[in-house]
Order: structure tokens, then C-alpha cells, then sequence
């Protein structure tokens, strides 16, 4: 927010001079990129790149709806990228400024054809799963040996909450996909629209919340690298990403992820253009750009997500595309599910419930 | 001619930055959440004339506001942020008034550096000094490494996340805010009145009471609103300093916006928010009116 209002405030003091100098103004998410991909684009293209970051699905939706963002591209997921084309926030891709669209990879296209037909408006940039990561040592001192540290079990039954309460957890602040996450451990079908069905993953949070430290989307990077929670519902990425920040400091702490094996979400990252975008053609530069095959390569290695082109693939460090937490194996693959937009009736019923959790009132 | 111009600046100000901002948030409370940009229909289309006025008109309705009363986590926001305002209203005067005092009572060449310590901490920006607190009273932070120290405590206070560092941080961020009214008034305060009230057999503190008091009130009024008034509504405090079981109206205006992206709903909050300020900016008024007229 911070950073923005200064862009902001920067721009308005330039005045006139800024409406000269060429520029992309990308929005996307924390902890999501290269920063040295953002410096070779700057040289290969003499453009003037402005960056800034969001962690929260919620915000972007709200500043797209509002209209005049002033970003020229952005990155919702699926859902939320599905219920934007609806509102008409974004513009159709233009294919001929975008020759790279050939290294893409079918296997995610074809997925991403359910929230953006023909993936006409959208390109992937990442995709993941929503998961489980744990400080090994910490996590099997305070649970034993056997902790089902890959199942839901470790997170929604309170025996186990009540003991990992004190080396913390933190779960995400993302109600369409920690409630999905509940009704799945419940037996019900992830991507119920029924309020009643809803309604029941209530009863598998209240009795755990009171052992939740905090519901945060981006702190839980940090705080697991660091060893001061030992427990995180997250994105797959962030968490190796926190596997590997813990690596690079030698401060003995053990990150590993698990897609829960009741099953777990799996979502895209879609970088998209914005229908009020100032700088459309600057912004086809930059999807352009990252569609080429080293670049995506180079992102995915940075990120520990997986990227939804092909031709990267034989980029990919082996610890990226050798991992099944990050290229999953196809037994893990059939087991995970995706979900679809909520109506804004049953929004509303999601997000008071939402709210509910995490306030208890 | 220049009476009517004089007159007219005044309102032309409240005119642009109050009522038609206003009439704006009224205006999108009234009306229902849409899939679209901006998310809420009707807009008013001015194209289509008359008939488009009217249709726009006939489509506003009060069902959001009816919503808020059939939540009971409005109500109990409303009723947590008032409380946490006037909690942390009365612990500022309780602090503010002394530091004031002494200012006023501090002999002459130290009164402007001591009105420059006041003002300081606002050349640094209020989210730093916020995000400061929070490596203060985490439970590695500073204050609990202190308390550790001295041995007071055994183990570290959970401070950060709770309602108490909400309190800290209000007080803190608003308290220059009640100093200064009260060093106002009492810095116009004639010491001769006090010295008569003491010939006349009243103690220090009786003197204190039945004249320090009651000249300074206009002061102590006036840092008791500046501080309560942006208090309920803070959002920006709570959210950092404050655990997730902190209600506060500010917040829960933020999760309409933001996580429910629901405007109406959201507008309908902020409207009523501003019906419980404007009671009590009434009242200051109607005060401040008697005060005038009891000078003359």
C-alpha cells in the first residue's frame, strides 16, 4: 500500500514528464518473481518497469471492480479471474504481439480453459497447490515420530493443534480455499455452492482456532524459514520457498511440504490485462516475456512454483522439476481438485463465515 | 457584497469535502451489489434524461441497512469501537493533563522546547511509529527482553495481538493531540486567580480543583473529541497491533470493502459511523455555543 501511494505521489509530482516516459506497471504477488527477470526486461525492452505486490486475491478483486488501477497487467487466480472477465475488467488478448504463446503446455491450458474460455483473456504464469508445511524436527518433537504431517488430520484435529499450539501455526487468509480445505477433510465435495454444506466446515475450525496463532497470507514465509511457527496452511511454492530460505541461513530448521492427501486445491496464477490498462501494448511486451522459455524457467526456479509452459521444461533446475510437491506425479495429480466462482449470495455467506472464524463472533 | 462572499467560502469548503462525498456514500448504500465496474448497480445515466433519474431512484432501497441490523457483529463492533475510544480517550487525559500541566507551569524559555518534544514523533510517519511498537511489545521484542532483564516477569507477556497493545497504541499516536488543547488553555490560565483562591483558604489541590479545572475545561473538551473522534473509527492500529479477536468498526468496514467487496454493505457501515460522530460533534457544538455566550 505504501509503496504505491509513493509511486503515486512520485507520478503526480512528475506531471507531464511521466506521460512521456515509456513504462508497464505490474501487479502481482509477494514473493512471486525473480527480481533479476525484472531487470533483464527493463534492459531488454528500454522500458521503464513499475512493480508492486499484493498478497490477498480479495484486494486485487476490488481494485480491478473499482476500474482505473492503472496497472497494465495483474494476477488473479482462476476463480477470481473467472468472475472479473464476467464483469468485464479485462481485455482480450491480442496473439499476434504474443509469439512465445506457443511454448505453453496443454496439460495447464486445457485446465485453465475452465475459468477463461479459450484462455482468450489470460496466460498461466504459476500453478500450485494448497497444502501443509511443517518444521520436520520441531513438528515430530512436539507430535512423535509418526505426526501425520501429510495429511489434514495434523491441522484440523484438536488433539494435535492443542500440542503444536506452542512452536505455532499460522493458516491463510484466503476463504476460498481454506473453507474448500475444510468441507474436502469433511468427506463433502470441495466446491459446494450450498450454503448449508458451507455452513459445516464452522464446526472444523471452532474447535482449532483457539491454537491458531494468526491467519496471514504472505507472514508464514518468514515465520517458518525462521523457526517461529512450525506449522503453516500455505501455497506450495511459499513453502518451499521458506524451505529454502531456512537452507540458505544453515539455521537447522527443516521445512517440508505435503498436498494433504485427502486431497488438495490446485489453482493458476493468470496474468491478465486489465481493460482500462494505460499501457496495453508495453503490457503484451511483458506476457511476451515471460512466455519465453528461459524466462518462465528462470521464474519457476526462483519460486518454486510450477509454470504452466512446456518448452521451460528442460530450463527447470532438477529440484524444481524433479520435486512431485511442484511437478506432481500423476497418482497426486488425479487427486487434486479445483473449485469455481461463488455467487454473490452465497459470498456473502463464505466471508461472514469467514469472519466468524477468525474474530469467534 | 464581500459579507455574502466571506460567508459563502466557508460553506463552498464543507460543500465540496463533506456533503458531496457524502451524498456519494449515501447514494452507493442505497444501492445493491453487481458483477460489473463499479461493483454496484443502479449507477445514474444521465443519457437517458428524465426517465433515467427516475428509474435510478425507484431502484435505491434501504436493504442494507435493514442487513446491519439482523448481523449481530455490526452492532457489537460498533459497540467494541466505542468503548475501545473511550477507554483510550480517558487514559490520554489521564496522561495528557499532567504533561500539559507541567508545560504550562515550566518556566518560560523551556516552554517552546518542550512544545517542540510534543510535536517530534509526527516528523516521523504514523505507520512507522506503529510498526515501531510492534518490535517493542512483540514477545521477543524490547519491553518483554527488558522485563526479563530486571526480572520482573518469568516468562515473556503476550502484549502484541491483544486489545492492550490496541490501547498503547492509541494512547501513544493520539496523546499530542489532548496535550496541546489543555497546554492552550492552561497556558492562558492567570496565575493570579489561583493565588487569590489559595488567600482566600482553598489548599492546592482545592484550588486545583474548583480553578485550574474548570478554566481548562474548554481545552480538555476539545483533545477529549480530537482524540475520540479518529479513535473509532482507527483501522490502521487495531489492524497491526491487535489480534484477530480486536473488533473494531474500522476493520470490519475494511472486510466489506476488501474480502466481501461488497460496496453497499460496506457504504451502509461507514453512513452509520458517521451518524454516531456527528452526535457527539453536536454536542461539542452546542457546548462550545453555551461557552461563548456564557463569556458574554
Amino acid at each position: 500500500m505504501k509503496s504505491k501511494t509513493l509511486t503515486l505521489t512520485a507520478i503526480l509530482a512528475l506531471g507531464g514528464a511521466a506521460a512521456f516516459a515509456e513504462e508497464v506497471r505490474v501487479y502481482n504477488w509477494s514473493d512471486y518473481i525473480d527480481e533479476a527477470l525484472l531487470e533483464k526486461f527493463e534492459a531488454e525492452t528500454g522500458l521503464d518497469l513499475i512493480y508492486d505486490v499484493f498478497d490477498s486475491n480479495e484486494v486485487l478483486e476490488t481494485k480491478m471492480l473499482a476500474g482505473g488501477s492503472g496497472y497494465d497487467v495483474v494476477v488473479p487466480s482462476g476463480t477470481f479471474l473467472q468472475r472479473q472477465i464476467t464483469a468485464g475488467a479485462f481485455q482480450k488478448l491480442d496473439m499476434s504481439k504474443l509469439p512465445n504463446i506457443v511454448n505453453m503446455w496443454d496439460v495447464v491450458t486445457k485446465r485453465t480453459e475452465q475459468y477463461d474460455p479459450d484462455n482468450a483473456y489470460s496466460i498461466n504464469y504459476m500453478w500450485g497447490t494448497t497444502g501443509i508445511g511443517v518444521n520436520v524436527g520441531k513438528v515430530k518433537e512436539v507430535l512423535g515420530e509418526d505426526a501425520p504431517i501429510n495429511s489434514l488430520d495434523l491441522v484440523f484435529k484438536p488433539e494435535n493443534m492443542e500440542k503444536l499450539a506452542e512452536c505455532g501455526v499460522h493458516f491463510l487468509d484466503a476463504p476460498a480455499e481454506m473453507i474448500p480445505m475444510a468441507l474436502k477433510y469433511l468427506g463433502e465435495d470441495p466446491d459446494s455452492h450450498d450454503p448449508d454444506v458451507i455452513a459445516r466446515a464452522e464446526d472444523v475450525f471452532m474447535p482449532v482456532r483457539p491454537y491458531i496463532q494468526k491467519f496471514h497470507s504472505s507472514e508464514y514465509i518468514n515465520a517458518l524459514a525462521n523457526g517461529d511457527i512450525c506449522v503453516a496452511v500455505g501455497w506450495s511454492g511459499d513453502i518451499l520457498q521458506a524451505r529454502d530460505r531456512a537452507a540458505e541461513a544453515d539455521n537447522g530448521v527443516e521445512i517440508a511440504y505435503h498436498a494433504p492427501k485427502e486431497g488438495a486445491q490446485m489453482w493458476f496464477d493468470q496474468m491478465a490485462i486489465p481493460v482500462d490498462a494505460p499501457n496495453p501494448d508495453n503490457a503484451h511486451k511483458f506476457l511476451n516475456f515471460i512466455m519465453d522459455a528461459q524466462n518462465a524457467a528462470a521464474a519457476s526456479n526462483y519460486v518454486y512454483y510450477a509454470n504452466g509452459n512446456k518448452a521451460s521444461q528442460e530450463y527447470l533446475a532438477e529440484d524444481v522439476i524433479g520435486d512431485p510437491a511442484i511437478y506432481p506425479d500423476q497418482e497426486t495429480l488425479d487427486n487434486l481438485f479445483t473449485t469455481t466462482p461463488f455467487e454473490p449470495k452465497v459470498q456473502r455467506v463464505v466471508t461472514r463465515l469467514w469472519t466468524k472464524i477468525k474474530s469467534g463472533t | 457584497m464581500r459579507r455574502l462572499v466571506l460567508i459563502a467560502v466557508p460553506y463552498l469548503w464543507l460543500l465540496a469535502l463533506f456533503l458531496v462525498p457524502f451524498a456519494i456514500v449515501l447514494k452507493i448504500s442505497l444501492s445493491d451489489t453487481a458483477l460489473s465496474i463499479p461493483p454496484y448497480a443502479p449507477t445514474l445515466d444521465f443519457s437517458a434524461g428524465w426517465e433515467g433519474i427516475r428509474s435510478f431512484f425507484a431502484e435505491l432501497d434501504f436493504d442494507n441497512f435493514v442487513w446491519l441490523t439482523q448481523d449481530d457483529l455490526y452492532w457489537k463492533a460498533y459497540l467494541s469501537s466505542l468503548s475501545i475510544a473511550l477507554v483510550s480517550t480517558a487514559i490520554t487525559l489521564l496522561v495528557g493533563y499532567p504533561i500539559a500541566y507541567g508545560m504550562a507551569r515550566a518556566p518560560e524559555e523551556w516552554r517552546p522546547t518542550l512544545m517542540m518534544l510534543v510535536i517530534l514523533p509526527f516528523w516521523t510517519s504514523f505507520l512507522i511509529r506503529v510498526y515501531a511498537w510492534m518490535g517493542i511489545l512483540s514477545s521477543e521484542g524490547f519491553l518483554n527482553q527488558l522485563l526479563l532483564w530486571v526480572g520482573i516477569v518469568d516468562e515473556p507477556l503476550t502484549i502484541l495481538n491483544t486489545n492492550t497493545a490496541v490501547y498503547i497504541g492509541i494512547v501513544y499516536t493520539y496523546l499530542p493531540f489532548m496535550i496541546l488543547p489543555i497546554y492552550a488553555a492552561l497556558d492562558r490560565l492567570d496565575g493570579s486567580l489561583i493565588e487569590a483562591a489559595e488567600d482566600l483558604g482553598c489548599s492546592r489541590l482545592t484550588a486545583f480543583w474548583l480553578v485550574t479545572i474548570p478554566l481548562s475545561r474548554n481545552g480538555i473538551v476539545a483533545g477529549c473529541f480530537l482524540v475520540f473522534i479518529p479513535a473509532l473509527g482507527e483501522f490502521v492500529i487495531p489492524s497491526l497491533l491487535g489480534g484477530s479477536g480486536t473488533l473494531m468498526i474500522g476493520k470490519v468496514l475494511w472486510e466489506e470493502f476488501f474480502s466481501n467487496r461488497d460496496w453497499p454493505v460496506a457504504s451502509a457501515v461507514a453512513v452509520v459511523l458517521l451518524l454516531i460522530l456527528v452526535i457527539p460533534i453536536v454536542l461539542f457544538q452546542r457546548n462550545q455555543q453555551k461557552q461563548a455566550e456564557a463569556d458574554q
